[in-house]
């Protein structure tokens, strides 16, 4: 059966921005659908509305559509494009949903689209819980006891029946958005409630807890023979109840035995068959019970997603790509295994070494949240390491995290560890319940003897796991004795050293933590370490545990004794990639990598990529012509740079990670490509850059530093309050703080000296009301060419990530922009930056104000790069290869003739407790992207893209502080000549009233009912425009916001957006939203660039 | 909880180091690997791997200890096992105790640490070859040499000490087709299958007679599993050839399978590393479909699509290996007769090729 001739052209449906449970994983799945689709001939057309992804490049597709993901959007796309077939399984529950919606509402039916790769009864069988509670009957397979209810009152009635704890568990949401465990009735009703609601079809299963039972995932592959395989198991650490997203995941699976597996193995291959999944991949959950060994089928996802990406990249088995080959008609023994090349793709990978997943959590940031892991996600990336041994492996993903500890160790103090006090019994109160820190707990006890059976019956974390990890404890304490025993005779013999050394490195020790054991620096233990010639081997990822020869170089590094890789050539050059996910550095950087490794692979070089998050794009082993999957520490990169001999390494595009890394690889005589790590120090310290910008005349905000709190309160005594406070050295905004005067910078100081110890915390001026902007440049060292300005749409003070911006600026005068064009191009040319530079600016009563100067790769180059169509990480890559910016045809500052919007995207939904209220700390996790020919259009579709429509119409509630509200009145007119109903607070109404724009009042929270949230929640608001009110009515304006993001009422918090927003509503109204590819977007640019040339 | 030394020695001279908790050895045997990720029991007790070192590619092992459930003999069968790490502590709720202590009750000797990978590929690039498992610090001469004495696998009859020496299992009665099996070295769970597909069983030794097994009134003929070269066992050849070629339906497992391909003339070629594992891809060629396979074995039946089972024009080829293109699966042009290469009764393994079972009944009329 080889490919369908049949279809020519195929909709592929992206998953939209990244947020909790649908992350950078859609990005590898969606480019390697859309390269396989090509390489067969057909038509590819591409739908996202996340610029920050490698899919969207126009290169990937022949038609790219940043428009919002939605049925009533995608179906213009459908319109125009005519696609024979639509792929719905690479775009994680949005592209799933989106596609039900198409077919329910007839749209693929009018337009004679197909859908390929699972039909449309496998996803509704597979999504509602009820149906394929059934299927499993029909299958002889059992399911958690539960009903699917619609209501509380049902819900409490199915209760009655299966008992509390009570798993909770609404139908078609995404990473257990709005699931979760009760244990109570009230917690039950509280949960119940939010579940109808995050529910799209207001259904929510209730489930017989199996809380404690061991969680296994199979990743299955069938094709439209009816051949089916199993790419890998996986196997969780942490037992049901935690979602799969946060749990400590092993692949492969490791505690169960043959016959258990077979067992495992035949129901997931009967289930794939009666969901109907035809050609493509799902995966399926089971729990097993560990006293009985009983199995339950937990759920089944008919598509690839986060858990395929970990397994294609823990196999070497692609299984997004392999997927998209059965969807249009291969059979799995048609195509070829791509890591062999002489085995084919029917067979089922096996592993010579263990994979450890660990989630990266991000509660610094939101510390209103409840840090209780529970059936809904709540990570924001992840990190996966391979060893040769769990052990290894285990350690390697603890340092691979970048949470500042070099491997499993426990923190400096008990806070670090979610740890009030040191007793043992408060430790094993703590490790019952799940927490990010559960794990550091343990070993805590372990520690302290606390017997294996003891933490077994806390965390019922399987034992076999405990007592590996005991065995590192032992380990430590073996090496701690016999280090120091050497120690008093004079110091061990090499040959006792290097064999102490080896032991614990077979262990995945790191070079630091056993520093740290013997009371040595990292750097003093490293080169004992190598002057005793122990250094890792490189082995290979190879999907069949050495059996066949493998042609891809997908490496690992292992203290075993056989090292499989090669230095190839003097023509190298590595790319340090961007680590876990994290909210302030997240897939824009890793879109930036992979443009580079390309980019340098074009211009003739050899590229080897290290990361270690498999989320990626960047770890494919084919966009690269080697791959380490490695963490991403000096210890790790090191070794690499020993073996491959680079002619140089690429720290800019990986955002902080990398640049960690620069000072410590250059003292070291590593190579660094492109501007200089003094360069890249000159900008990143506070001192320097202040006598640079002096220096170059640019005009700074009054600043200054403090190492103690009495040194910053007389430095914001002498700039004056507002004064904007951060540590040194973060991205993100991590403890960043706008404080007005010096008790709440007494409150903040320590926060902020607490993330950077040792570092001064910067101080500013804080201006207010000012204008912020963005400069994306790139400079070959002689030349520098602007790439695009921004402007952000929220005022100073609110973190750049988390603004929406607009490109060109809309609100910034010509010559303000020429000004910080011309301040630019004198930072990079007086730094000497080789590749890519970030400058943001302020602009307040007319004066340019420059902020800081990132010599690296940007968060918004790829919205810049997808705006302009001119690929900044591409060029700047070839320019730290040694072209010049004239040679590669790069001259002038690129201008588009159209309008993009960028707005950000937020996680309150699942951080129940968390203020939606935005600041200098960066809380979003994903971007969206609006493009049209006017600034209202192009607002619209990016509003449209994050909360799913606006109104055209209704109701709008307005309740602002006093200095809002000269500036509310005009945008309150606009809404009501447009014949929407303002609502508002009394004080608010009032004001409006006397200024001529009609207001009803409501209640306030605290006046009575019925109040603004009654409102919110009856459905009578369609659009929420609050600003801050003050402390005395905190809570409420808290209770408020919470109340629309739970209903799903679009919201604004800033005066800046509430006018966009009012723009982008009149541009809706005026006219129907046209959707055009990217490919014509820069097309226009071309024409307009040439003929301004002309 | 450091092992002494100990390593694995080939005979081209290469070793590679390890440790070893319990003293036995040294042990000779066909040093082969087997990829198989679960069913460490199941390998180590099945009857084909006596006269062979395990290398378990699989790099952590005894994990979930072992039970009564998973003996696939009556002992564990390999002459040792080698592996990355053997796990200190199992856990398992049908565990009746750890790996490394059932090895070392039975003399097994296990050596742990070994860069198995570094094996597997030296086993891959130069075939599987005589070795041995020995305790210090690396071999010595007289070790070496040895080795070099030691039987190579190629013309050994390893089938008739690995079988069962008298006859057991059903004498009459029930309802099911009495299938008279050859034991070469039967993993148990073939005897479970065959019930389960509702057949009566009685387990004969290799050596019996065609006289003795007629009498026993089979309905179908059943040829099993076992190590060594089928080559060297001309006598139960002889055997088949008369009984399968008189119209007896029958069935052949593995080496069953070498033995029906002898018995009509073909003939079987020694594999330079083998097939092991649970991931194998054969493509029945009647069907189309895939199927992964359970697979263990050094020999295969010579011939292709193409040419079909060489010196068997009489005999078809059904199955197909995807990975290097060898005979997977025979069946006899005009006689009720057919044998797969791998192993249809799993235990380790998928259980994709389970119908084969049901395929035999239908085959003797049941």
């Amino acid at each position: 059966m080889p490919k369908r001739t049949d279809l020519r052209s195929i909709l592929l449906i992206g998953s939209g921005p990244i947020v909790i449970g649908q992350g950078a994983e859609f990005d590898y799945s969606g480019t390697q659908a859309a390269r396989a689709l090509r390489e067969e001939g057909y038509r590819v057309i591409l739908v996202n509305s996340n610029p920050a992804t490698i899919m969207t490049d126009p290169e990937v597709a022949d038609r790219t559509y940043i428009e919002p993901v939605t049925a009533e959007w995608v179906e213009k796309i459908i319109a125009k494009e005519r696609p024979d077939a639509l792929l719905p399984t690479m775009g994680g529950q949005t592209g799933l949903n989106v596609a039900m919606e198409l077919y329910r509402t007839g749209v693929l039916e009018k337009y004679g689209v197909e859908l390929i790769g699972a039909n449309e009864r496998a996803i509704r069988v597979a999504e509602d819980r009820d149906e394929f509670a059934k299927a499993m009957r029909r299958i002889g397979l059992a399911t958690p006891e539960g009903t699917t209810v619609t209501s509380v009152e049902e819900g409490l009635a199915g209760v009655e029946r299966t008992g509390y704890p009570a798993i909770l568990r609404p139908s078609f949401t995404l990473g257990g958005t709005g699931g979760g465990i009760a244990y109570n009735r009230e917690e039950f009703e509280a949960m119940l409630r939010r579940g109808l609601e995050a529910s799209p079809v207001g259904s929510v299963l209730v489930e017989r807890s199996i809380i404690g039972w061991k969680e296994f995932e199979l990743e299955l592959m069938r094709d439209g023979a009816d051949n089916v395989v199993i790419v890998c198991s996986i196997e969780n650490i942490d037992p049901m109840g935690v979602h799969t997203g946060d749990s400590v995941t092993v692949a492969p699976a490791m505690t169960l035995s043959d016959r258990e597996y077979q067992v495992m193995r035949d129901a997931a291959c009967k289930i794939i068959r009666e969901v109907g999944v035809e050609a493509g991949g799902c995966n399926v959950q089971f729990a097993v019970d560990p006293e009985t060994g009983e199995q339950l089928v937990i759920e089944m996802n008919p598509r690839v997603s986060r858990s395929s990406a970990l397994a294609s990249k823990a196999t070497g088995f692609p299984i997004a790509r392999i997927g998209t080959k059965v969807a249009v008609g291969y059979r799995l023994d048609e195509l070829p295994n791509d890591i062999t090349r002489t085995t084919p793709a029917s067979f089922e990978p096996v592993l010579d070494y263990v994979v450890v997943k660990i989630p990266r959590f991000a509660f610094e940031k939101f510390p209103a949240a409840d840090p209780g892991l529970t059936t809904q996600m709540k990570s924001v990336g992840e990190v996966m390491a391979i060893g040769r041994t769990f052990k290894e492996a285990f350690q390697k993903g603890f340092r691979g995290l970048e949470i500042g500890r070099s491997g499993w160790v426990v923190g400096e103090t008990l806070a670090d560890d979610r740890l009030e006090d040191g007793a043992i019994e408060s430790i094993l109160a703590a490790i019952r319940k799940p927490t990010p820190e559960r794990l550091f707990q343990v070993k805590r006890a372990l520690l302290r003897d606390v017997p294996v059976e003891t933490i077994a019956d806390r965390t019922r974390i399987d034992p076999w796991f405990l007592h590996q990890l005991a065995e590192l404890v032992e380990a430590e304490r073996e090496f701690g004795r016999e280090w120091s025993t050497g120690r008093s005779n004079g110091g061990p013999a090499d040959g006792v050293e290097r064999a102490l050394i080896d032991r614990m490195k077979r262990m995945g020790f790191s070079d630091r933590q056993l520093a740290d054991l013997a009371g040595i620096t990292e750097t003093e233990m490293r080169h004992r370490r190598q002057a005793l010639g122990l250094r890792p081997g490189f082995k290979m990822v190879d999907t069949c545990a050495g059996e066949f020869p493998s042609k891809t170089p997908y490496l690992y590094s292992s203290y075993d004794e056989e090292n499989e890789a090669e230095a190839k050539g003097d023509k190298t050059v590595i790319i340090l990639g961007s680590g876990p996910n994290r909210i302030g550095q997240g897939v824009e950087f890793d879109y930036c990598c992979v443009r580079a490794a390309m980019a340098f692979r074009e211009a003739g070089f050899r590229t080897v990529m290290v990361n270690s998050n498999p989320e990626t794009v960047s770890t494919d082993f084919d966009m690269s012509d080697g791959l380490y999957f490695e963490p991403l520490t000096l210890e790790d990169v090191l070794e690499i740079v020993h073996l491959e001999k680079p002619l140089g390494v690429v720290v800019q595009f990986g955002g902080q990670t990398p640049l960690r890394l620069a000072r410590g690889l250059e003292a070291e005589g590593v190579p660094i490509l492109g501007t200089s790590p003094e360069a890249i120090d000159a900008a990143e310290d506070r001192g320097r850059f202040e006598l640079l910008a002096r220096e170059l005349g640019v005009e700074q905000p009054r600043n200054g530093t403090a190492l103690t709190l009495d040194d910053a309160l007389a430095v914001a005594t002498e700039i004056g309050y507002p004064v904007l406070i951060r540590p040194s050295y973060v991205l993100g905004g991590r403890a960043m703080q706008i404080v007005y005067d010096a008790e709440s910078l007494a409150e903040f100081f320590g926060a902020a000296m607490r993330v950077a110890p040792g570092h001064p915390v910067l101080i500013d001026q804080f201006l207010e009301d000012a204008f912020e902007a963005d400069v994306d440049a790139i400079a070959d060292g002689q030349r520098c060419v602007i790439g695009g300005v921004m402007q952000h749409i929220e005022d100073a003070g609110i973190h750049s990530g988390d603004s929406a911006c607009v490109m060109p600026p809309y609100l910034i005068t010509e010559d303000q922009v020429a000004e910080m064009k011309e301040h630019t191009r004198r930072f990079a040319l007086k730094l000497g930056v080789v590749g890519l530079m970030n400058v943001q600016y302020a602009v307040k009563n007319g004066r340019v104000y420059v902020l800081e100067v990132n010599p690296r790769a940007s968060r918004t180059i790829p919205f810049v790069s997808k705006t302009t169509g001119v690929p900044l990480a591409s060029l700047a890559a070839r320019v730290m290869g040694g072209e010049t910016l004239e040679s590669l045809g790069v001259a002038e500052d690129v201008a588009h003739p159209y309008v993009s919007v960028k707005e950000a995207v937020f996680p309150f939904s699942k951080f129940p407790g968390v203020d939606l209220l935005l600041g200098p700390e960066m809380r979003s996790t994903g971007e969206v992207m609006g493009i049209a020919d006017s600034f209202g259009m192009a607002f619209a579709k990016a509003q449209i893209s994050v909360d799913g429509s606006l109104p055209l119409g209704g109701s709008i509630f307005v309740t602002v502080n006093d200095t809002d509200k000269p500036a509310v009145v005009a945008i309150a007119r606009r809404f009501h000549e447009m014949g929407f109903r303002i609502k508002a607070t009394e004080g608010t109404a009032r004001y409006l009233r006397a200024r001529g724009v009609p207001a009803d009042r409501v209640l306030k929270v605290h006046e009575g009912r019925p109040n603004p949230v009654d409102l919110i929640v009856s459905g009578q608001i369609q659009l929420l425009l609050n600003t801050p009110l003050g402390k005395l009515t905190k809570r409420d304006d808290y209770i408020l916001r919470r109340a629309a993001l739970q209903h799903r009422v679009p919201y604004t918090t800033t005066m800046t957006a509430a006018a966009a927003a009012c723009d982008a509503i009149i541009a809706l109204r005026s006219r129907t939203g046209e959707v055009r590819p990217l490919q014509e977007w820069h097309e226009m640019t071309r024409a307009f660039m040439a003929e301004s040339k002309a | 909880m450091n092992g002494r030394p100990a390593f694995v020695l080939l005979e081209d001279g290469t070793w590679y180091s390890g440790t070893t908790t319990h003293e036995a050895g040294p042990a000779f045997g066909e040093v082969v690997f087997t990829t198989n990720l679960t069913g460490y029991q199941e390998t180590f007790t099945d009857p084909s791997y006596i006269g062979q070192i395990v290398v378990m590619t699989a790099p952590m092992i005894g994990n979930y200890g072992i039970n009564n459930g998973d003996m696939e003999s009556e002992r564990p069968q390999v002459a040792g096992v080698v592996v990355r790490e053997l796990a200190r502590k199992h856990s398992n709720w049908r565990a009746t105790g750890s790996l490394s202590g059932w090895l070392a009750e039975a003399g097994i000797p296990v050596i742990e640490g070994v860069d198995t990978r570094r094996l597997t590929r030296h086993i891959r690039e130069r075939g599987a070859m005589r070795g041995l498992i020995g305790a210090g610090a690396g071999p010595t001469p007289e070790l070496k040499a040895e080795l070099l004495r030691s039987p190579s696998m190629e013309g050994l009859d390893l089938a008739s000490k690995a079988g069962t020496r008298e006859p057991y299992g059903e004498t009459g009665g029930g309802k099911g087709p009495h299938v008279v099996a050859i034991d070469f070295g039967m993993k148990r769970n073939i005897v479970r299958m065959l019930a389960l597909a509702g057949c009566r069983v009685t387990v004969v030794p290799c050596d019996t007679t065609p006289e003795a097994i007629r009498a026993r009134k089979p309905d179908g003929l059943f040829l099993s599993n076992g190590p060594g070269d089928p080559g060297a066992l001309g006598y139960a050849i002889s055997n088949i050839r008369e009984l399968a070629g008189a119209g007896l339906p029958t069935f052949g497992i593995c080496l069953g399978h070498q033995l029906l391909g002898w018995a009509f003339g073909g003939h079987t070629v020694k594999m330079p590393y083998g097939h092991r594992g649970g991931n194998h891809p054969v493509k029945d060629l009647l069907s189309g479909r895939v199927l992964i396979t359970s697979q263990n074995h050094g020999f295969a039946v010579a011939g292709s699509t193409t040419d079909g089972v060489l010196g068997g024009p009489d005999l078809e080829v059904t199955h197909l290996n995807l990975n290097d293109g060898t005979v997977e699966g025979i069946r006899h042009k005009s006689l009720p007769v057919f044998a797969v290469q791998y192993h249809p009764e799993a235990a380790p393994g998928p259980h994709d090729a389970f119908p084969h079972f049901q395929q035999f009944m239908d085959l003797m009329g049941a």
